[in-house]
């Protein structure tokens, strides 16, 4: 069995000190838990992330499994649940507030302690209406936008747009017109806004 | 008037916001808008009035995660 202790301790010596000690006292919210969000809420627990406040009111259908971070065994069941399930067997020292609702202007609330929010919708006026509410509260945004169909993997880049809106994607890919979601290019744009999210939490994107 | 609109110098006569996003061929539901550093909420952007010099961000949001 493996002590907390143990568990930071080999952490530390991979992410090195000073980045766990801010990433553990760090709160980072995922809204949307489908491609993207699913992806970079493992990639957020592997990274330390003391907290993780994530957000869907969908559950795990066949169709997602081959782009979304989630095994067989959870067909059926919330998303939130998975994915709260996988975080525990990752760290089960994170600690994660789960909100099993749809996120609206009216409850964005729900990402008022975070230090930065990964937007992570799959609906182009979703992610428009998360970015408004959140930017009005102050906070920082990390919003995928392009990362459907076949095109090159650098083609995804992060870009910052104003003061506290970072852009991951190659902002034209479009799911209706590209017509599909493949697994490697969602996961690269994922990882984009995990990293332009670690890299608010240490300070390197004032 | 000039506008310096996603980096790039422009001149024109549109005066409005929604008008000018119009203008670029996108769907203004779909986009985010900031004018000189403060993001724009979709429900001003009639009412948002451009004046010589403003700065703005207009990004198109496309869909897919």
């Amino acid at each position: 069995m493996v002590s907390e202790e143990g568990y930071y301790q080999a952490l530390s010596e991979r992410i090195g000190e000073e980045n766990l000690r801010r990433l553990k006292d760090s709160t980072v919210g995922v809204a949307g838990l489908g491609g993207l969000g699913s992806n970079i809420a493992m990639l957020l627990v592997r990274s330390g992330v003391g907290k993780l406040v994530i957000a869907d009111c969908d559950i795990v259908e066949l169709s997602n499994i081959h782009r979304q971070n989630y095994a067989l065994e959870y067909v059926g069941r919330k998303k939130t649940d998975a994915v709260a399930d996988q975080i525990s067997k990752i760290n089960p020292w994170c600690r994660v507030e789960a909100h099993d609702i749809r996120i609206t202007k009216d409850n964005v609330s729900i990402f008022s302690d975070c230090d930065v929010v990964c937007e992570a919708f799959d609906d182009a006026e979703q992610k428009v209406m998360l970015i408004e509410s959140l930017s009005a509260m102050g906070k920082r945004i990390v919003s995928g936008n392009g990362m459907a169909g076949n095109g090159p993997a650098n083609d995804i880049i992060t870009k910052k747009v104003g003061n506290d809106i970072y852009l991951c994607g190659d902002g034209h890919s479009d799911v209706r017109s590209e017509g599909s979601l493949m697994p490697s290019r969602v996961a690269v744009c994922a990882a984009h806004q995990a990293n332009a999210a670690v890299r608010t939490v240490l300070g390197l994107e004032p | 008037m000039e506008l310096k609109v996603n980096g790039e110098m422009i001149k024109t006569d549109i005066s409005s916001l929604y008008d000018l996003i119009t203008d670029m061929g996108l769907n203004p539901v779909r986009v985010a808008a900031e004018l000189n550093g403060n993001i724009v909420p979709r429900a001003e952007f009639k009412n948002t009035v451009l004046k010589n010099g403003d700065s703005l961000e207009i990004v198109n949001f496309v869909g897919g995660g």
